[in-house]
């Protein structure tokens, strides 16, 4: 049987989502209609792209090399061409993935707004932001990509503010719309100057494969500025510290099935966009890249998970959880910077392949705990966890699927977040012998710096998780919870598969990647990677070090049977009885008695004291003793030191300058029309 | 057919000399304050008793209050085995080096946490949030001092470690191990619940941490998890004397060799054990948030020991 083209596939799957975008849009009026249409071909055209995504990395991209146009050129520098390298290839399987399971969660997901809004247009967008996101993966031009990436941006910030009618949900769309445009700007200001170093002249100088050729012969200063800009660009849109702050805002307010996406694939366009344009067009880069990159990945892994742990709303939890794992891709990122300046290209391709693993890992785990926070809204109507509690007992399945999220995020054996973890401390410790300078420190401080990272994830998980789900219900919507429905938990139960199979099996994934590392680096598979047959995983030496999780996994399994063989042995006698809670003598606790997310997290705070500044306010009414207070009011508040440090001075600077400029725009017309005759004297005396 | 026997033999190891240690180190602290303390066989008494106890389990825990007494006993064994004890090859170490090993250990302490906050009780949520916390802050101290001794040594797995240590260059008396030791000593006190950072010997009190989570647990639940609490001590313990005093391990597996690895690591394992009780016995316990003082001191002491390999080598 002869496979299809994957290019045959991806046009398939592109056709589908416009399909998908039209059909919803008709079936406005009936939104059962529009819900199982709009989803249904979001689905369908999933399966298309990973079935592309997979055989372009498995066989190839075929005879015409992945490349298509989508339109005959309409006119000449609007070139609507696709290609399918291996790259693309494996943007497109997450894309195409998360999209499968979000739209199979969605069916049952946005029942709930029925009759409250409008399923039809919510499909319609989410099935245009799944098109324009798969087209920004696989664009082969600067143009068609800038489109698409545009479109992209503005879907999502539609779907952001697809609840418009809070304010809490507009301000958080204005901030993404902002910082989403300047980061566009700088965008098309990098790739003008590849452009201009091109000649500037045919419309080809706009394509990716002339970008290819001519970004390692530009001047150092010329790639400089284009490094920063990209980085700029494509760092706002992934979330970088302290490009940041739209995304704890915008995420969270999204509908949940959208902010898994977001969270899962939006943010990485950024990376996907420097991998493109750092490992593909710029050639060897300076050392300052690497080291910048790595920096950068670094402090924002460790901010990210610090502020993670101080939020109580369960989605910005996660929102600010995404800022971290964006920081761990951007270590192997830069490492693998770092070591293409020193021509180690076998640690290039393990530095590069640790950042792409945490990508995809990333985007599952991701998806797959805001879906998780989605089911939980969609039962208990909040976001807030001081208000959850035992709904392990009332969601069992949700709780299963969220504790694997949970496992997996804080980077445990034997899930996936722990096999890409593992790879990037294999690349940052052979990092070490790649050079003599003090640069070479910098990788074991990252290294340690990760270790906290995982740590305080870990504790983070263990205050989502155990607040969340564990003990009594702390409120009367959490002591009523439902379980989710059963597409709902077939959605994340695909994503928990695709977390234990990441897991369990990275060598057949990893082998997946080789073509991938051939064409950005010209380097196969580290030759030690894979070792004995696939069932353990290397590094990149011959004694480096080695991991097998699934090894651990059936080891673990066969390890059960000592409890097992003691209770023969001692305790077949013993009963087990059920009782209260150890209550020092009180008459019964009361879930007020319990710790809380915010007590949890209070050590935390108190020794980054420095960093997070809380400011707290308790009020308390006396009656006759101090002792005894008749209220109590308390009142704890954070602001991360970048709003109000940087942001609110930078936005405060730019209002009074606009009051100023004022004055220019007096509205008499006379004024005006004096302006445009001192331009135009202006402009002939300088074309002059 | 060795690969089974080696691990059979190890677990039994892990499982059959942890609940001494602990029961040494309880016996000669009490001896050191004029006490006649427990017998250094208590331990194994205790956890026989555990086992034939009936259990009282908490109306409000769900499955994970049942699973994670499992969970942590497995996890702790899979890290033990992963540790090269008698012999200079640990029986999994193909399956996981040093990154492995501490990954396990944090997923036996994950879910320590959530049993802790499981029963509904504000003792477990307090004990599960400072166990967090400190582990989260002891981590880069750790990690980092183990980067350094496996960058010299060029690996993370564990037997290449020891083999490195091992080498003719007398590594013994090179400042970078002598730092890290001291730092990997600090992060052992913290990681075992060791005076100054926590009291084990409390319990009821407000300043317990690790004796807080498993207020509820009783009967063979709680014998597996103080079960997996010495385990985890003793391999910590034998991840600090066979990694900077590689003396005496086997290097084959022929019986006289691994009888005398085997006494050689009880031995050093006596004397870290003598130097656990004198801290103990010559400090007070810390107040909590003077907990981070002291573990960013084994943080920076680790940075010196990374920086003297820097200079030094």
């Amino acid at each position: 049987m002869e496979l299809p083209a994957p290019t045959l596939l991806l046009q398939i799957a592109l056709c589908v989502y416009g399909v998908g975008t039209v059909a919803s849009l008709l079936a406005l009026r009936h939104e059962r209609i529009a819900n199982l249409v709009g989803f249904g071909c979001a689905t369908l055209a999933g399966l298309f792209g990973i079935g592309a995504g997979v055989t372009a990395l498995i066989f190839g991209p075929g005879d015409d090399g992945g490349a298509f146009a989508l339109w005959p050129p309409l006119v000449p520098y609007l070139q609507l061409t696709v290609k399918l390298d291996p790259l693309s290839a494996f943007f497109v399987i997450i894309v195409s993935f998360l999209a499968l399971a979000v739209s199979v969660y969605s069916f049952g997901y946005v029942r709930g707004f029925y009759g409250r809004k409008s399923v039809g247009v919510l499909a319609a967008f989410f099935n245009t932001l799944l098109l324009a996101t798969t087209l920004v993966f696989t664009a082969s031009n600067a143009f068609f990509f800038l489109i698409c990436w545009e479109i992209m941006a503005l879907t999502a910030y539609c779907l952001v503010s697809f609840e418009h009618e809070k304010s809490e949900t507009r301000s958080a769309g204005v901030i993404f719309f902002i910082m989403s445009h300047i980061g566009t700007g700088c965008l098309i200001l990098g790739f003008l100057l590849l452009f201009q170093a091109a000649g500037g002249q045919s419309p080809s100088g706009y394509s990716f494969d002339t970008f290819r050729t001519i970004g390692a012969t530009m001047s150092p200063g010329r790639r400089d500025a284009a490094f920063l800009l990209f980085l700029f660009g494509f760092g706002i849109k992934a979330g970088i510290v302290p490009l940041h702050v739209w995304l704890p805002e915008a995420h969270p307010v999204a509908p949940s099935n959208v902010s898994a996406f977001l969270s899962g694939v939006l943010i990485k366009t950024g990376i996907y966009g420097l991998t493109r344009v750092l490992f593909d067009f710029m050639g060897t880069p300076p050392n300052w890249w690497g080291v910048t990159i790595l920096t950068i990945g670094t402090i924002s892994a460790v901010l990210g998970v610090l502020y993670a742990l101080m939020e109580h709303d369960l989605k910005r939890l996660l929102a600010y959880h995404s800022i971290e794992n964006i920081g761990i891709i951007l270590m192997g990122l830069g490492a693998g910077l770092m070591f293409l300046h020193t021509h180690h290209p076998m640690l290039a391709a393990l530095a590069l392949i640790a950042g792409l693993y945490h990508t995809i890992n990333h985007a599952i785990f991701k998806a797959l705990l805001f879906l998780g926070a989605g089911a939980i809204l969609h039962s208990t109507h909040t976001r807030d966890m001081e208000k959850m509690g035992g709904l392990i007992k009332r969601m069992p399945k949700t709780a299963f699927f969220f504790l694997i999220g949970a496992v997996a995020i804080s980077a445990l054996p034997p899930l996936n977040g722990f096999v890409s973890e593992w790879l990037t401390y294999q690349s940052l410790l052979q990092g070490f012998g790649t050079t003599d300078s003090l640069v070479r420190l910098m990788f074991p401080l990252s290294g340690a710096m990760l270790a906290l990272t995982g740590a305080l994830a870990a504790a983070c998980f263990v205050k989502a998780f155990g607040i969340t789900f564990l003990a009594q219900p702390r409120s009367e919507q959490a002591a009523q919870a439902h379980e989710a429905s059963p597409t709902m938990l077939l959605g994340m139960g695909l994503l928990t598969a695709a977390c234990v199979f990441l897991g369990l099996f990275p060598t057949l994934f990893l082998t997946l990647l080789a073509p991938l590392t051939q064409q950005l680096l010209g380097q196969p598979l580290p030759a030690y990677l894979i070792q004995a047959d696939g069932w353990v995983l290397g590094s990149a030496k011959e004694m480096g070090g080695t991991v097998s999780t699934l090894g651990i996994a059936l080891m673990g399994i066969c390890l059960l049977p000592i409890p097992l063989v003691l209770w023969l042995f001692f305790g077949w006698r013993t009963k087990v009885r059920i009782g209260p809670t150890w209550d020092c003598g009180l008459r019964g606790l009361t879930p007020q008695m319990e710790y809380t997310a915010t007590g949890f997290s209070k050590p935390i705070r108190m020794i980054f004291k420095a960093l997070f500044r809380p400011r707290r306010e308790v009020q308390r009414e006396y009656d006759y003793s101090p002792y005894f207070a008749k209220t109590l009011h308390f009142e704890s508040h954070i602001e991360e030191a970048f709003v109000t440090r940087l942001y609110r001075p930078l936005n405060r600077t730019i209002l009074g300058l606009s009051r100023r400029m004022r004055a220019l725009q007096a509205g008499s017309i006379q004024a005006y029309l004096i302006y445009i005759f001192i331009t135009l004297l202006l402009l002939l005396l300088f074309a002059l | 057919m060795n690969d089974f026997l080696a691990i059979l033999l190890q677990t039994l190891l892990l499982l059959a000399l942890s609940p001494l240690i602990s029961g040494c180190i309880r016996n000669w602290k009490a001896k050191l304050q004029n006490r006649r303390g427990p017998r250094i066989w208590q331990p194994y008494f205790d956890l026989v008793k555990f086992l034939r106890k009936d259990m009282v389990i908490s109306e409000h825990a769900s499955w994970i209050f049942r699973a994670m007494p499992y969970v942590l006993f497995t996890s702790t064994l899979l890290a033990g085995l992963m540790m090269p004890l008698v012999n200079v090859s640990a029986p999994l170490s193909l399956f996981g080096g040093v990154l492995a090993f501490v990954g396990l250990l944090a997923l036996g302490r994950f879910f320590l946490a959530l049993g802790g906050l499981d029963p509904a009780s504000a003792f477990g949520g307090m004990g599960s949030s400072r166990e967090m916390t400190i582990a989260a802050i002891a981590e880069p101290a750790l990690m980092l001092a183990i980067f350094t001794v496996a960058i010299t040594a060029g690996s993370t797995n564990l037997s290449q470690m020891l083999l490195a240590a091992q080498g003719p260059t007398g590594r013994l008396l090179n400042p970078a191990h002598v730092l890290a030791f001291a730092a990997l000593f600090i992060v052992l006190l913290a990681e075992t619940g060791r005076l100054p950072v926590d009291n084990p010997a409390t319990h009821l009190e407000l300043t317990m941490i690790h004796e807080a989570m498993l207020l509820e647990y009783s009967g063979r639940y709680l014998a597996l998890i103080e079960w997996s609490a010495s385990v985890k001590q003793l391999v910590l313990m034998a991840l600090l004397v066979n990694i900077f005093f590689p003396i005496g391990i086997a290097t084959d597996v022929g019986a006289a060799a691994l009888g005398l690895g085997l006494l050689w690591f009880i031995a050093k394992l006596l004397v870290l054990a003598g130097a656990v009780v004198l801290v103990e016995t010559s400090n007070a316990k810390l107040r909590l948030f003077r907990v981070p003082d002291l573990l960013s001191a084994a943080f920076i002491l680790a940075a010196l020991a990374l920086l003297s390999t820097f200079l030094f080598q």
